[in-house]
């Protein structure tokens, strides 16, 4: 009988797969890339590549609490600790080039899109300074029309060609353009299986907690481009839809009270913490502004049509655009409150957020409050504050409750 | 001497106090202003528009307004920013150009839009990938792009002689700063830290025209007088911006010189000449694509340390001087790597990490003293 294996049980092998790939790849003389987490992989996965992703390493380095050794490290170098702490954790990695959480090879490459922000630049120079390796740059200019301009769609679709040429002298191969093909087709669906199975959780109750997603999440960064990849969220969206249709909800032990979005990054750190507060009052967090970052679909073969879609990252975006798009969020997905994580790590989210918190709150109704927390570095977040903050939220959906049951 | 003298005077106090220096300048040229954040805002084409380019470099004041956008670990350069926009100080502007160099500027750029909505935004964004053909063809495209909007603003077409002569009159505004500069590095005991500072501050706020004849003229008189034997340290500054004030005055009364500079504020906006050949525009590219030791622009090769190091043996300085404006990523990440470069050269580095609202600089003496006196030792 054929063994029936559950998506959490192939997330977790297919978790284990990536990084014993590139390290055994690594281990064989072959080419590994470091890259920024929305960057156009199509083209080192068209090439063979192995690729790992420092962002998805330091969340895992955060998670399983292992981060201060590299923070204090890099602090140690002069890393100051103003800045992004996936970065800290990163290059104090490239230091101590071990961590009991996870582990990652070195590079023979870097690989760097600026769409998810300007820091990933100065980041990842260094890393090719330090590393003393190649770095291919693909500049995403900021989007403060609400539409991305023509110039930089032709700007970034000559940095696609100039990448191409950069890997064929890297590697001493020629490129496979119908090989290209494919993996845009086969990014492209993973991506809309993706989307399919995060917004299974616009039903009531969603079948899925957001923390879980922020879990997967792992593989639409890294697998994005494999076949693998694709038949994980398709897998994860069938199961998802039979517990839609069953009515099942997120949890076996607490009802889908409230349903809420987290903005920004998870506090890898303290995840559980942040969890259990939201789970402890039957608060669920059904999406949030930045999984749908990976939902990177254009048609194959558009090499103008791929840019596009790259530098149409919310972060790349203008403000008219963060607030449409939030308020979108609480019309699709019925939400009762936003939770804001005004997350040290990163500034090019947090100095929008307190005007989106105002017109998303203006257009909508729905309540919201702001904790301060990081993507990694633990000394920022308190428990107090955090549940001070949830406490106040739910007093405020529940007051909105109120109000519309009784009309 | 007397001519050096007053004509110091006159731009130190013109960089003292922006404000009024502005509000003069436009009387005196009958111009509208507009304001122009930091950095390389492509100032000769608001110039060849019609206007009055001027620096909005922050400055100290009190942030209450600007706490409705920014939380508090904002560069302070742009929170002051955002809170003169709001408090009105920038009213006689026609508008302002931000470039989005960095996540901060992004979303100041974006907070500009609704913070101060009746000072309209021009925003300006520039290409990392500056060094390959598309990354060129697109910069030329996005000053053209500016030149529409300021055209919308002014309802005047740009001509083309217009923007020749405003192109030649900032290369020549350029060339006469990097001549000053090079007469400063052998005259520190005339023209001190502070000094060279407000002086140079001054150009943001002047009409360049106006003002290059004025530094030509120093640097003339400088030249007149013999090299200077300075006792004190010389030091290479490095960084956003050389203030507060009390920084100055304390390098000042620590007999510390500076003998050159790699400062946006200073040295990175002028020491770049454009290339002769192409359209003004092209020429405006190649000023970009030619810039090296930039925090704010992608450079494989991250020459910033060896640009330093360069720059101390060149001029047989003491130390490295960084002025680290807190909450600025692009400074604080390059930092660790001209650090070690710097330091595995024997060259001693002094930082000093600083805002624009800093309460007490004491912190600061303690560590300039210490320094002083530990270079003193040493030589």
């Amino acid at each position: 009988m054929e063994k029936t294996v559950t998506s959490k049980q192939m997330l977790g092998e297919l978790l284990e797969k990536h990084y014993k790939t590139a390290i055994d790849a690594k281990a064989e003389g072959k080419l590994v890339a470091w890259a920024t987490s929305i960057c156009p992989q199509e083209l080192l996965e068209t090439m063979g590549i192995d690729v790992v992703y420092p962002e998805n390493h330091a969340a895992a380095i955060g998670a399983r609490k292992d981060a201060m050794r590299f923070i204090q490290q890099a602090e140690g170098k002069g890393y100051s600790n103003d800045i992004c702490s996936y970065a800290r954790v990163n290059m104090g990695y490239v230091d101590l080039k071990f961590s009991e959480a996870e582990n990652i090879p070195m590079p023979d490459l870097i690989f760097c899109c600026s769409n998810i922000c300007n820091t990933a630049i100065k980041w990842y120079e260094n890393l090719a300074k330090v590393l003393n390796i190649p770095i291919i740059m693909f500049d995403m200019p900021f989007n403060h029309t609400f539409d991305v301009p023509e110039h930089s769609i032709k700007y970034m679709a000559g940095q696609i060609k100039h990448a191409i040429k950069q890997l064929e002298e890297i590697t001493g191969r020629e490129f496979d353009y119908d090989r290209f093909k494919e993996v845009m087709e086969i990014s492209a669906d993973t991506a809309r299986w993706w989307k399919k199975a995060t917004d299974l959780n616009k039903n009531h109750p969603s079948p899925l907690n957001g923390f879980d997603m922020f879990n997967y999440m792992a593989i639409i960064v890294c697998n994005r481009g494999k076949i693998e990849g694709r038949d994980l969220f398709k897998l994860w969206h069938d199961e998802l839809a039979a517990k839609v249709e069953a009515g099942i909800g997120p949890w076996k032990d607490q009802e889908e009270k409230y349903r809420i979005m987290w903005d920004g990054i998870a506090c890898w750190p303290h995840l559980g913490d942040t969890y259990k507060v939201l789970k402890k009052h039957g608060v669920n967090m059904v999406t949030s502004t930045y999984p749908e970052s990976w939902t990177v679909i254009y048609d194959t073969g558009d090499i103008e049509g791929m840019a596009k879609a790259y530098a149409s990252n919310y972060a790349n975006r203008n403000l008219d655009y963060g607030t449409k798009n939030v308020a979108r969020l609480v019309k699709e997905f019925d939400l009762d409150g936003i939770l804001y994580h005004s997350n040290r790590s990163c500034k090019l989210m947090d100095f929008r957020q307190y005007e989106v918190q105002r017109r998303v709150e203006a257009m909508t109704g729905i309540p919201s409050v702001v904790f301060d927390g990081d993507q990694t570095d633990p000394r920022v977040f308190t428990l107090s504050q955090y549940e001070t903050r949830v406490q106040a939220l739910i007093e405020m959906m529940e007051k909105n409750k109120e109000l519309r049951r009784n009309g | 001497m007397n001519d050096l003298k007053s004509l110091l005077d006159e731009l130190v106090e013109a960089g003292s106090n922006p404000k009024k220096t502005v509000l003069k300048s436009m009387q005196d040229t009958k111009k509208e202003a507009v304001g122009c954040f930091p950095i390389y805002t492509p100032e000769e084409i608001i110039y060849a528009a019609g206007y009055l380019p001027v620096g909005m470099w922050g400055g100290p004041t009190d942030l209450k307004l600007a706490d409705k956008y920014l939380q508090g670990f904002c560069c302070s350069i742009m929170r002051s920013n955002i809170e003169y926009g709001m408090k009105g100080t920038y009213s006689f502007l026609k508008a302002v150009a931000i470039s989005t160099f960095c996540d901060t500027l992004k979303c100041i750029c974006e907070n500009w839009k609704v913070a101060v909505p009746e000072i309209p935004l021009i925003p300006v964004v520039y290409p990392q990938n500056r060094m390959i053909e598309a990354g060129k063809e697109y910069l030329n495209e996005e000053f053209k792009r500016v030149a529409k909007e300021l055209e919308k603003l002014s309802g005047k077409l740009i001509t083309e002689d217009a923007i020749n002569e405003s192109f030649e009159i900032y290369e020549d505004f350029r060339a006469a700063m990097r001549e000053f500069t090079v007469a400063v590095s052998t005259h520190l005991n005339t023209i001190d830290a502070k000094t060279r500072h407000l002086v140079i501050k001054a150009s943001f706020f002047m009409d360049k025209k106006t003002y290059t004849l004025k530094i030509k003229e120093i640097t003339k008189e400088l030249n007149a007088l013999p090299k200077e034997d300075f006792n004190g340290i010389k030091v290479i500054a490095t960084g956003l911006i050389a203030e507060p004030t009390a920084l100055l005055d304390i390098l000042v009364e620590n007999n510390i010189g500076i003998i050159d500079d790699d400062l946006s504020q200073e040295s990175r906006g002028f020491r770049v000449a454009a290339r002769k050949e192409g359209t003004v525009y092209e020429r405006m590219v190649s000023r970009i694509v030619d810039q090296r030791g930039c925090t704010f622009l992608f450079e494989e090769a991250k020459t910033r340390g060896a640009m330093l190091i360069d720059m101390v043996n060149k001029h047989q300085a003491d130390a490295v001087l960084v002025i680290m404006m807190k909450f600025c990523d692009p400074e604080e990440f390059d930092y660790p790597i001209y650090k070690e470069e710097i330091e595995n050269n024997g060259i001693p580095i002094l930082y000093v990490e600083t805002e624009q609202q800093m309460d007490s600089a004491e912190q600061i003496r303690t560590r300039i003293q210490s320094f002083a006196e530990m270079l003193t030792v040493e030589v």
